[in-house]
């Protein structure tokens, strides 16, 4: 395949930036979409040109590091993380514009490289479970019902790559959150310190700057780990049955 | 800062805020329709004009009509303070958005919708409410009392054809912003449940026909009726 790629591409953190256009021939359709980018750098390393940057770790779809915006949507055209998009799903032709994660919360580091460090700080603001660490515990220690260690093992899919914020046209990550808040205010061991957390998480998330929430449900649509929008709202419940009833006046 | 105005002020809080206030907007809505439809009767305006009255001099209407003021004021600086802040959360847009393949076209600009709704209820304001109430009113008699004459004022407005074509097309910016956030509202709360979501929505979808529908077909009637 013949294709020619859109690509964002910026210094560092204060570079005003923009596109270039890169035109590469002999891309295979088996290819995955950063082996694609991969067979670029080279090129353009032989060259003596900087490479594109862009973050990518496992390339087996659990990091969730790799984060690009492309043609539009994130991760692109399919419901997946960019490393598991092949070039079968596009055209031989066609011209792909792939820019990073837009929001004031992700500051772009290099090329298509952002700054995620905002969701490791909500999760120190409570996105774990304060437990003494003594020795194994029996199996079926602690009962939880099949039915809800499902949703809690369904929020706890997220594996964070800001896809989310991304695609919401306020750059919210409600999506991100309430799926941290979810997978431990639904279970046993996170009982203890479940207001606060809620409390403490929303008031993270806030302060990093994240947009508001407006139910447009694109989140959702295109999470690669398929986190659904009743966690906001579960999220939403947390949130204000712990204004309500928490200690921290 | 006191908890209450540190979790208002949240975006928690702001949603909170926009969700409640638009819940009440809704039951107004339904209110508002039930009296209207009474333009319709067929008895020359009489129990449309009672109906003003008794509104305009029951106490309690009163105080849900300052209430409903407020309200609507809520709603609109909570989405502007909302709008403002989400469009600061991303400064630099995307070149290319495929934002229609994930979300509806209503959710993404509520903001637009709900400010053509506040310029309709401005017009609407001043050409009824404001004239009704401070205006020089026709009168009419009903047993020997005298009532204003509503019915002639809203009659006289909708013998206009471009007054009427303004609230048709306003009615189908209020479906649209209906069909969004009245299922909204209740996701906001929290109200999300594999039991009763979908009956929400559903419900929902109808509201945002249905009661724009009817607002919209009493202004038909009555024009047609004016020829």
């Amino acid at each position: 395949m013949k294709l020619t790629l859109k690509i964002w591409r910026q210094k560092n953190a204060s570079d005003k930036g923009g596109f270039t256009t890169y035109p590469v021939d002999n891309v295979s359709k088996d290819m995955s979409f950063l082996e694609m980018l991969d067979v670029l750098n080279e090129d353009l390393t032989e060259k003596g040109d900087d490479p594109v940057h862009f973050d990518h770790d496992c390339r087996e779809g659990i990091c969730g590091t790799c984060a690009l915006h492309i043609n539009g949507k994130p991760h692109g055209p399919l419901q997946t993380t960019t490393c598991q998009l092949h070039m079968r799903s596009f055209n031989d032709g066609e011209t792909i514009t792939i820019e990073p994660w837009r929001a004031k919360a992700f500051p772009i580091l290099k090329d298509l490289v952002v700054d995620r460090s905002a969701f490791d700080r909500i999760i120190q603001a409570g996105g774990y479970v304060s437990v003494g660490t003594g020795g194994i515990p029996d199996a079926n220690e602690i009962p939880i019902p099949k039915t809800i260690a499902d949703l809690a093992m369904d929020a706890a899919q997220c594996i964070a790559c800001g896809a989310c914020v991304a695609a919401c046209k306020n750059a919210s990550a409600m999506l991100f959150t309430s799926a941290k808040v979810s997978q431990l205010a639904l279970l046993p061991q996170g009982q203890v310190e479940r207001k606060t957390r809620a409390e403490k998480m929303v008031a993270q998330m806030d302060a990093e700057g994240f947009g508001a929430c407006t139910n447009t449900g694109a989140c959702e649509a295109e999470c690669p780990k398929g986190i659904s929008i009743s966690n906001i709202a579960r999220m939403n419940r947390e949130y204000y049955s712990a204004a309500l009833s928490s200690q921290n006046v | 800062m006191s908890w209450v105005s540190k979790t208002l002020s949240s975006t928690l809080g702001r949603k909170l805020i926009m969700a409640l206030t638009g819940l009440f907007l809704i039951l107004f809505l339904v209110v508002h329709l039930i009296g209207n439809l009474q333009l319709l009767l067929p008895d020359n305006g009489e129990s449309f004009n009672l109906y003003a009255e008794s509104m305009a001099s029951n106490p309690l209407i009163r105080v849900v009509s300052i209430g409903n003021f407020a309200f609507i004021l809520l709603h609109v600086i909570y989405s502007i303070l909302l709008s403002r802040y989400n469009k600061s959360s991303r400064p630099i847009e995307y070149a290319v958005s495929k934002a229609s393949t994930n979300s509806s076209w209503s959710s993404r600009n509520m903001g637009i919708l709900g400010t053509i709704i506040l310029i309709f209820l401005l017009v609407h304001l001043k050409g009824f409410y404001y004239e009704i109430k401070f205006g020089e009113m026709p009168v009419v008699d009903y047993a020997g009392v005298t009532y204003k004459n509503v019915f002639a004022i809203v009659a006289a407005a909708y013998s206009n054809l471009l007054y009427v074509a303004f609230y048709v097309v306003a009615m189908g910016f209020l479906g649209f912003h209906l069909s969004h956030g009245f299922a909204s509202a209740f996701q906001t709360l929290g109200l999300n449940h594999v039991k009763y979501s979908p009956l929400i929505s559903r419900v929902g979808f109808g509201f945002s026909i249905i009661v724009p529908a009817l607002f919209a077909l009493i202004p038909i009637v009555m024009y047609i009726q004016s020829l």
